[in-house]
């Protein structure tokens, strides 16, 4: 079991500074995401260019590999279609759960979330945030949950 | 004034409690955990059991099993036997008056529920009262949420002060004419407070209302007597009396349990059915239907006597000095706050670390063997209350040591480094 393989320098980083962290004013879309387990808490807004996600920003509280992950995904999503953001949904997924994956997208600096699959427990920490962001763009004023 | 000093006594309980013969009697504790011995410090969550209750499980499915109360054959008679003598064994363990007294259920949720829905439900009237208190567990919280969905009877909440105690007045001050029924922690699972249980019975007894305690969180830590508590329902769970899971016991004054009808339906709750009408079995079996966890009840007796050839008294002496500890080695961490400082308490120590999340806290301490809790144990309206999302709670037992501790401290400001 090797700590620093989850706490990566850049998880610390974006743990420490989140990146596009704060309430958007008149979203075009926003989800709210709770996980009961630890008591997490996000909510992801959009503001929406037609297909493209023009701005994409988060707040809430949880541990460091949910708010490092939320602040990576905004980093990873700004400018991106909502077809782009499915691919990198789907990618962080096996990434977080297949020992075996190879990524097909650059996935930069989020590639540093695949440390998370050798702590199981964890994986529902880095993937809140992106089912939150699934729940925005589809609209949902659902809260949803990864328990 | 005399200023001669009095004879030091040298003798602490931590001297006279061989606590490293009494791990030995754990097979988990000899385990490790990711390379490391584990320190096990999540008792409150559940504790672990001793090799004489392993074995006494493993014994009577081995030589005894079959279903109670229900066969002239030898293996019935001495399964029944084996159940029978833990309810007595439970009896004398919290100095109930009778064994009828005594009904085994799954756990102390399970015998919330029961005293709700065939105690207090029949008896609500809409805009009556069930008083609890803040510091409650979500099961002494949720099944008088649903009570009160089913009867409009109305959920009343004492608060608790800022070292997470509850004080007479704001119990009193909640009582009404409406209150039915007053259910409250005998220990709080989240913060460790030993509550006033004794005078809130008689302050509420003083009123004419009956007291039932989740004592979950007390019965492995303190000596209990039901005679001189005098409450009228008291719940606990086997798997934190280092028992199996899935046993538990609900304590009902007889008089309130005679007039209770049965909560469930099936069989050994009855002495006769026939299709136009059942006549239900005495107590306690009316209210145990089915075919109850009969090697969950032999493990529970088993734990019972390893307990009480320990002491109870010693056990919590034992505790409370190595939670004086603990408190002490914690105030060194920088940037620690204990959420919980009542001044009676059991040997549970809730923190939070300036900046670190409890479940990042948890997850480093779990990669060195230590276990421990993080989350909201099943306390949200506690969480809220100290404005935290979560804690991390260690929770000591009587197999616990001052090493432990120690090991606890050193991880906690590795986590500091780790988020420097």
């Amino acid at each position: 079991m090797d700590l620093k393989e989850l706490y990566r320098d850049v998880i610390i980083d974006h743990n420490r500074r989140p990146r596009n962290f704060g309430r958007l004013e008149q979203p075009d879309a926003h989800a709210e995401g709770f996980n009961p387990l630890c008591g997490d808490r996000l909510d992801v807004y959009l503001k929406l260019d037609g297909d493209r996600i023009r701005d994409v920003r988060f707040e809430g509280k949880g541990c460091a590999i949910s708010v490092a992950s939320a602040s990576l995904m905004t980093e990873a999503l700004k400018g991106r279609t909502r077809a782009e953001a499915q691919r990198y949904f789907q990618e962080v997924h096996d990434l977080l759960t297949r020992a075996d994956f190879t990524p097909t997208l650059e996935l930069g600096k989020l590639a540093a979330l695949s440390g998370v699959r050798e702590f199981p427990v964890r994986v529902k920490c880095a993937s809140l945030c992106w089912h939150t962001l699934n729940a925005a763009l589809a609209s949902s004023s659902q809260p949803v949950s990864t328990e | 004034m005399n200023t001669r000093a009095a004879p030091v006594r040298t003798t602490s309980a931590l001297a006279v409690f061989d606590v490293e013969r009494i791990r030995r009697d754990f097979p988990i504790l000899q385990r490790e955990v990711n390379g490391y011995p584990l320190a096990y410090l999540d008792n409150a969550a559940s504790a672990q059991r001793p090799q004489v209750v392993i074995d006494a499980e493993a014994h009577y499915y081995a030589e005894i099993h079959a279903n109670v109360h229900r066969g002239v054959h030898t293996l019935s008679q001495l399964a029944t036997e084996a159940y029978e003598s833990t309810r007595e064994s439970v009896r004398r363990f919290i100095n109930a008056a009778s064994t009828r007294e005594i009904i085994f259920v799954r756990g102390t949720t399970e015998a919330i529920n029961l005293v709700a829905q065939s105690y207090a439900r029949p008896r609500l009237a809409p805009g009556d009262e069930i008083l609890i208190t803040w510091l409650e567990h979500h099961s002494n919280i949720v099944p008088w949420q649903l009570l009160c969905e089913q009867t409009g009877a109305r959920l009343k909440v004492a608060p608790i002060n800022h070292s997470g105690e509850v004080e007479l007045p704001a119990i009193e001050a909640q009582l009404s004419p409406r209150t039915r029924l007053l259910a409250i922690a005998h220990v709080s699972n989240a913060l460790g407070t030993i509550l006033p249980v004794r005078e809130i019975i008689e302050l509420a007894h003083a009123r004419g209302v009956p007291v039932l305690l989740d004592a979950a969180q007390a019965v492995p830590h303190l000596r209990v007597d039901m005679r001189e508590l005098d409450c009228d329902f008291y719940a606990f769970s086997g798997h934190k009396l280092y028992a199996p899971t899935g046993i538990g016991v609900l304590y009902g004054r007889e008089a309130l349990l005679k007039e209770m009808p049965p909560w469930q339906g099936g069989g050994d709750m009855i002495l006769k059915v026939s299709f136009e009408g059942t006549t239900f079995n005495a107590l306690p079996y009316k209210f145990e239907a089915g075919t109850p966890n009969i090697a969950g009840t032999v493990g529970l007796g088993a734990a019972i006597d390893y307990l009480e050839a320990l002491g109870m008294e010693r056990i919590a002496a034992y505790e409370h000095e190595l939670l004086d500890y603990a408190t002490q080695r914690l105030a060194s961490v920088r940037g620690l706050r204990l959420i919980g400082t009542a001044r009676q308490k059991a040997a549970v120590l809730s923190f939070v670390l300036d900046g670190i999340h409890p479940h990042d806290i948890g997850t480093i301490l779990d990669s060195v063997g230590i276990a421990i809790r993080t989350g909201h144990h099943c306390a949200m309206p506690v969480m809220e209350f100290f404005q935290v999302p979560a804690t991390a709670r260690a929770s000591l037992a009587f197999y616990n040591t001052r090493a432990e501790v120690d090991r606890l401290v050193a991880a906690l400001e590795r986590t500091r480094e780790v988020f420097g």
